[in-house]
């Protein structure tokens, strides 16, 4: 059996913790959740001469061990708990050559954990241009510790480290810092009362805020000591800040000299235009109208591709093999399902690459930075823009992209409200009903139809920002909310950075969200193809009889149109039809209402299968228009009228029809609770809406 | 008349002197928020909110809430 080591990747937020841990294992990584929570677990592993395996996990970023956020305790959690599987035998602390001060504070809290601590110094490459140099002997000796300059930039040192972590044996387990100095007396008691324990151990449990695994609960009973007032253990916690600050820069100032005449920086440069109270909204819009353009426009051009060759596919199986249930249910049911999954990716990888490219440049930090104050009227913070705007393409990436939001609360407004923005799904319907209901004619030389569109996409914003206002009036949430953002230096991104996440974000997609999609597509399937009774059993005979006339193209339409009507989904679309008479609809678009869960753009075509016009192929839309045009009910009066075609839009515009975004929210939230309230809610809306517009305007 | 983080202005500097508020939070001083560090006033958002500063050498931005829980002394040079 091989030997393995547990490593533990810790350091601050943008010190490169990524690219380290990129550098170790490659793409022999995965991601994951902590059982209960959504914080993401990054494992791989990395292998070793003489046939060790180091088996690396890449704690989410702190700045210290004083977790005050739910990302923060899991690395705590970790390293006070002995018996967790993935307890380290070393940890390996990522710090920034241009911020070590801060980055040491943390190193000295791990260090006085006892655990083997390495210290990495990243991003050397830039040390000459920031004018510092380091004496790695000093700071070894003054650190007590084995350190490993490296550059993930220019690939340098990581074989260093590699071989720091193999000889891990070798570290010294003496802390930097006696923290009990900073209250005698309060130590000793400690140490009395619990005399087999580690005392910075024990303070970090009695200081922590937030509640801990059963392991240190059990092990240790506070009941009986008496311990002290929340503020006066906070001034204790800054009176051990201040000391240990102390000793880093009695450590720096003979193992670090900074040359402030040498540094150059283009960040005061850029911070000047992308700062701006000006400019920088300027130039962020810019920014955002690419990334628009490039999910809107240019991943239509693969997303095409993608439809056509899954419609070919399936085209393929019907033919290829012999007919029968199961050709039916692997053309229309799995393939068409595995089909609607992969379709999003273009989108879901072109807004990770935007995403990630900003993150990774430290840019982000700038957006947030000068859309907090704007955001934080309606409860969202400067990092809901982002999602936000994303939401037009696509909830799906967008809601992915809320990760980046550390308050749970902001982050939780902003997974419940994207999806009242105009995602790309909408358009098609959007379209076709426009086309069909808003007459011909421009005000101030803006056509009807376009001003309509365009007032969809603003009710949409509105109705996201307006949400948000009212939910943040209602949740009540535990996490404190304070708000402080680092903002780090400018960064030419890494390609490998950039192509990992794309890659990850993708995969989590298409194997957590397909899953459930895939299910209901063939759920979908089943209702639509299978009906009680003889009507759906003979169709064929009935319809053969009833249009003798017909070419065989026409009648083989017409049957499906019957099949649909008394397949179940038929039957439940008629069950439904008293409650969406109201509204202005007819059974048949309320068939295309239950099928337009799966995705709204399904919409079209049901409704092409029910009016028989044949294939779904949007093609075909002038001739689905026509047939809805001259949709009547039995009394003469048309289906399609500007009443109902607004109480159709607004329906769209506001409920929660798209079971991928539902999906992805009990990813990202960890339960079913949230997307049920987002489906009913949204739903609810959506429904008291177009009646209030039908009734009016009918 | 005690002067806070909050009432400097763009390019101005100070000295940190108290941070004794209970309102601030612990994570702003592990980022170096302490007494006798020098702060900078980098830029500022419209109705100067948030703020971005250079704590000793920690470029970060808060809030105005929280810049005005952080007393300071101005420094006059400049």
């Amino acid at each position: 059996m091989s030997k393995q080591i547990n490593v533990a990747l810790i350091g601050n937020p943008n010190t490169g913790k990524t690219s380290v841990f990129n550098a170790l294992t490659g793409l022999n990584q995965k991601v994951g959740n902590y059982p209960g929570i959504t914080v993401e677990k990054k494992e791989g592993v990395c292998k070793l001469p003489r046939g060790v395996k180091a088996h690396i996990i890449d704690l989410p970023g702190t700045y210290s061990l004083n977790a005050s956020s739910i990302d923060e305790n899991v690395v705590i959690e970790l390293l006070l708990n002995k018996n967790d599987k993935d307890y380290p035998d070393v940890a390996v602390l990522i710090s920034d050559v241009e911020n070590l001060k801060r980055n040491l504070l943390l190193f000295t809290q791990i260090k006085d954990l006892k655990i083997p601590t390495i210290l990495v110094i990243n991003m050397a490459d830039r040390m000459n241009r920031k004018g510092i140099s380091l004496n790695i002997p000093v700071l070894e000796q003054k650190l007590n510790t084995s350190i490993a300059l490296i550059s993930t930039r220019k690939n340098e040192g990581i074989q260093r480290l590699k071989d720091l972590i193999n000889n891990y044996k070798e570290l010294s387990l003496e802390p930097c810092l006696d923290t009990s100095t900073i209250d005698v007396d309060y130590f000793e008691r400690l140490k009395k009362a619990f005399p087999n324990q580690d005392l910075f151990k024990l303070w970090l449990v009695i200081t922590h805020d937030v509640n801990f695994g059963k392991m240190t609960r059990q092990e240790l009973d506070f009941s009986e000591f008496k311990t002290k007032s929340h503020s006066d253990l906070k001034r204790l916690q800054q009176k051990e800040t201040i000391k240990r600050y102390q000793f880093i820069n009695e450590v720096l100032k003979e193992g670090q000299t900074v040359d402030v005449s040498k540094a150059t920086g283009y960040r005061e440069r850029l911070d000047i235009i992308l700062t701006h109270k000006v400019w920088g909204y300027v130039i962020f819009f810019v920014i955002l109208l690419t990334i628009f353009q490039a999910i809107y426009d240019w991943a239509s051009v693969p997303m095409d591709f993608i439809d056509a060759s899954f419609a070919s596919l399936s085209d393929w199986v019907k033919v290829t093999f012999s007919p029968g249930v199961f050709t039916d249910l692997l053309a229309e049911g799995i393939i068409a399902g595995i089909g609607g999954i992969v379709i999003f990716i273009p989108q879901i990888a072109f807004l990770f690459l935007f995403i990630s490219v900003l993150e990774e440049s430290g840019y982000m930090s700038r957006v947030v930075f000068l859309m907090d104050r704007i955001m934080r009227r309606f409860g969202l913070s400067g990092k809901s823009v982002v999602p936000l705007i994303s939401g037009t393409a696509c909830a799906i990436p967008a809601i992915m992209a809320t990760r980046n939001i550390e308050n749970w609360k902001e982050r939780l407004i902003t997974i419940l409200v994207t999806p009242f923005t105009t995602c790309s799904a909408r358009l098609p319907v959007y379209l076709i009903i426009i086309a069909l209901v808003i007459p011909e004619g421009r005000f101030l030389g803006l056509s009807y139809q376009a001003l309509t569109l365009m007032l969809l996409y603003l009710i949409g914003f509105g109705m996201a920002v307006f949400s948000a206002y009212i939910l943040d009036k209602i949740l009540k949430t535990k996490s404190k909310s304070f708000f402080i953002i680092e903002m780090p230096s400018y960064k030419i991104p890494l390609f490998k950075n950039v192509a990992i996440t794309v890659i990850e974000k993708t995969k989590t997609f298409i194997f957590e969200a397909g899953k459930i999609i895939l299910a209901i597509s063939i759920i979908l399937w089943v209702l639509a193809s299978y009906g009680p009774g003889k009507q759906f059993n003979n169709a064929e005979t009935i319809i053969s009889a009833e249009y003798q006339n017909l070419n065989k193209i026409d009648l083989e339409d017409k049957i499906a149109a019957h099949k649909l009507e008394y397949s179940y989904i038929g039957i439940i679309g008629k069950t439904i039809e008293p409650a969406i008479k109201p509204l202005g609809y007819d059974w048949k678009i309320g068939i295309a209402l239950i099928t337009s869960f799966a995705a709204r753009e399904v919409f079209i075509g049901t409704l092409a299968t029910i009016y028989s016009v044949g294939s779904s192929d949007v093609e075909q839309e002038e001739t689905i228009k026509q047939k809805m045009a001259a949709e009547v009910y039995p009394n003469g009066n048309k289906i399609f009228t500007l009443a109902s075609g607004i109480s159709l839009l607004l329906f769209y515009a506001f409920a929660m029809q798209c079971m991928s975004t539902l999906a992805i929210v009990k990813r990202e939230t960890n339960s079913w609770k949230w997307p049920l309230i987002q489906l009913f809610v949204m739903t609810f809306i959506a429904y008291v809406v177009a009646l209030i517009a039908f009734q009016l305007l009918k | 008349m005690s002067f806070t983080i909050a009432d400097l202005k763009k390019g101005e500097r100070g000295i940190i002197t108290d941070i004794s508020s209970d309102a601030i939070p612990l994570k702003l001083l592990e980022m170096g928020c302490l007494p006798g560090n020098v702060v900078e006033l980098i830029q500022v958002a419209p109705f100067s909110d948030p703020m971005y500063l250079d704590i000793n050498g920690s470029h970060l931005a808060i809030r105005k809430e929280t810049a005005e829980l952080i007393l300071i002394e101005k420094t006059l040079d400049e």
